[in-house]
């Protein structure tokens, strides 16, 4: 969590901030306020000459860090912390109710006592957080049973379904982290089928069911980096290239793509990396006149010949 | 030059620091020639330098969110106002966290991923460890994350946040050339991953729900603070919700090859064998727009074949005539 804060607002917290923890490690302060060590030793040079007017011994801000330790014995009035501003109220507390809504996911007792000391400490800043809501698909049906796996670390049994192949599968899983991402969540695991990391979209899985056997990820299994967003494309992924007329310019919302530009008689022109043809397939069914397969040749092709078919049921 | 630039700097945080301290201690408003003659810093310019820098500072203070109070003390009859800070307004209440409210708070600060959120808790956790609140563990395996790369999304947040009237350019769905809106925005809903902004578009006069992503270019700030009206009990997410879902109003009865239309089955009513095909289920299946149905259905391709009702089946039949041609 980086916190850029100005210097004077910084020195307004780490006033009172030293004051309650007598005795606190420098490098800990530091860690803490997200600035360096050297850093932290100018903030205090500067406190030392500051203080109440008159200016005289006993009005100076007093502050000893000699060795690795720092101790603020006279805070000149400045016991407590400014008041949270508006966006600072705001950031908090809609997370904080964010997470009261999703049922399941942390003990919900404790979110709601932290939000009603955070809100009651706000006071009047606290006002616009009720105009942003954020709200998380938990999937209450499963997610007790993720998070308990989770925390006493043992193996599920999941049906889940796959939508690139449109079929469900059986699948034992290590659980390794539960993730909401984007208003959906997600349980990453060590899939014992595949012998690889994968992540399940909680919505997808049909049943679960928690299994005796401990959860053991092997050692090499890493969790994805979500830096860079939950979906990255793989070496072996299937490169499409779609025409988007206006109405199926939505496409291009929901769907990570590589480029988008603009085609002529005001196309959308889209490329996106697929892992299953399976999916684009249904999605360029589904555009129907609206879009067309550019590249592959042969994905357009199949897309003809499923429609062929498919048409044919009703001309019986 | 970047040692002189530090120093200059370092001098105006300590004159600042020292200017609070000052207007902290005191009960009585302390008049702009008090002021002078007790903050370090501000004694050696001439009345007129001294009563910009004094101006810049006021602003500066009142931008960090500090409460500058002015008033005259009711005993003295002067010409012009005073200053002080009251230490209730100014002070961040008590607050205790026990550890597993600390560690709710602690995931919850994790949420936000982009600017200006993510900055904005970083400092409010400051404030309140220097409240004394101590940082609890957070259980590793918890990752909750919310996105805003929208880039109206600050203007957006902005602006509700002030009560303040916007103008945008949106982009509307079906294919509309994009069109100038002008709006009172009533809140933001993060829903199912996306932002949206709720409400009065004053054209129309009535309620809309904007996409953060159809917004071309930046928003304009149309009026001034605090002029919006919020009307009381407005369901912000709910909004959104109808906007993003249609409520199933007709049903359709279609015919699946088995171990397919997953979707379609997790959302069926009834589901019976299909007396004509041999392992084929016949699924009921809500909806509400006949058009959106068969989009859907005909994504299932030989998969799926809608029996009934025939507007939906039409619908389908006329799609993939267009895409088998």
């Amino acid at each position: 969590m980086s916190a850029a804060m100005g210097q004077l607002p910084r020195l307004l917290a780490l006033v009172p901030y030293l004051l309650s923890r007598p005795g606190v490690r420098l490098a800990e302060v530091a860690t803490t306020f997200g600035i360096s060590e050297e850093r932290l030793r100018k903030d205090l040079n500067l406190l030392w000459v500051c203080g109440l007017p008159g200016h005289g011994p006993g009005d100076l801000i007093d502050v000893e860090f000699e060795g690795d330790t720092i101790t603020l014995s006279e805070p000149a009035g400045v016991t407590r912390p400014l008041r949270l501003t508006v966006d600072e109220a705001l950031a908090l507390l809609v997370a904080l109710r964010a997470l009261a809504e999703t049922p399941g996911l942390f003990e919900r007792d404790a979110v709601g006592r932290a939000l009603a000391k955070v809100e009651q400490a706000a006071g009047a800043a606290a006002g616009a957080a009720g105009r942003v809501e954020v709200s998380v698909e938990g999937e209450q049906r499963v997610l007790p049973v993720v998070r308990g796996a989770l925390q006493d670390r043992r193996r599920l049994h999941l049906s889940y379904h796959v939508p690139g192949r449109d079929e469900t599968t059986e699948r034992d899983v290590d659980p390794m982290r539960l993730l909401l991402v984007e208003g959906r969540s997600y349980l990453e695991g060590w899939c014992r089928r595949a012998e690889g990391v994968r992540l399940f979209r909680l919505d997808r899985i049909e049943s679960v069911q928690r299994l005796e056997a401990p959860a053991e990820p092997p050692p090499g299994a890493t969790s994805r980096d979500l830096s860079q967003g939950l979906f990255r494309p793989g070496p072996n992924d299937l490169q499409v290239t779609l025409a988007l007329r206006p109405a199926a310019a939505w496409v291009a919302d929901y769907h990570p793509c590589e480029s988008v530009r603009e085609g002529p008689d005001g196309e959308l022109v889209v490329r996106l990396r697929v892992r299953e043809t399976g999916w684009v397939r249904r999605l360029a069914l589904r555009l129907g006149s609206q879009g067309r397969v550019l590249a592959p040749v042969e994905l357009a092709e199949q897309v003809r010949a499923d429609a062929a078919m498919a048409l044919a049921a009703y001309e019986d | 030059m970047q040692a002189n630039v530090a120093g200059v700097s370092a001098k105006k945080t300590e004159r600042l620091l020292n200017l609070v301290i000052c207007l902290l201690a005191t009960r009585r408003f302390l008049s702009v020639q008090e002021i002078r003659s007790a903050v370090p810093g501000y004694g050696q310019d001439t009345e007129e330098a001294f009563r910009r820098m004094f101006e810049r500072d006021k602003e500066e203070l009142r931008e960090l969110g500090i409460p500058l109070e002015t008033g005259t003390n009711s005993h003295v009859h002067e010409d012009e106002p005073g200053y002080r800070i009251a230490r209730r307004d100014y002070e961040l209440p008590d607050i205790t966290l026990e550890p597993d409210e600390a560690a709710a708070l602690g995931l919850a600060a994790r949420l936000w991923q982009s600017a200006p959120l993510a900055g904005a808790t970083g400092t409010a956790l400051l404030k309140l460890q220097a409240a004394g609140v101590d940082a609890a563990p957070v259980p590793a395996a918890l990752e909750p994350r919310v996105g805003a790369s929208e880039p109206a999304f600050e203007g957006c947040l902005r602006a509700v946040r002030d009560g303040r009237p916007l103008t945008f350019t949106y982009r509307a769905s079906g294919g509309k050339p994009p069109s100038s809106r002008s709006v009172e925005p009533w809140g933001v809903v993060s829903w199912r991953g996306r932002w949206y902004l709720v409400g009065r578009d004053r054209d129309r006069d009535a309620e809309r729900v904007f996409r953060l992503s159809r917004i071309v270019g930046d928003v304009t700030e149309a009026g001034p603070a605090g002029s919006v009206v919020v009307p009381e009990q407005v369901d912000l997410r709910g909004m959104v919700a109808r906007m993003a879902t249609d409520e199933p109003r007709l049903t359709a009865r279609v015919s699946l090859r088995p171990g397919t239309g997953w979707e379609l089955r997790r959302d069926a009513g009834a589901s019976n064998p299909d007396p004509e095909r041999d392992t084929w289920t016949i699924v009921e299946v809500g909806f509400s727009d006949p058009e959106r149905f068969a989009d859907r259905v005909t994504g299932y391709g030989p998969d799926a074949v809608v029996l009934s009702p025939p507007q939906a089946r039409a619908a389908v039949v006329e799609r993939l005539r267009g895409l088998a041609s």
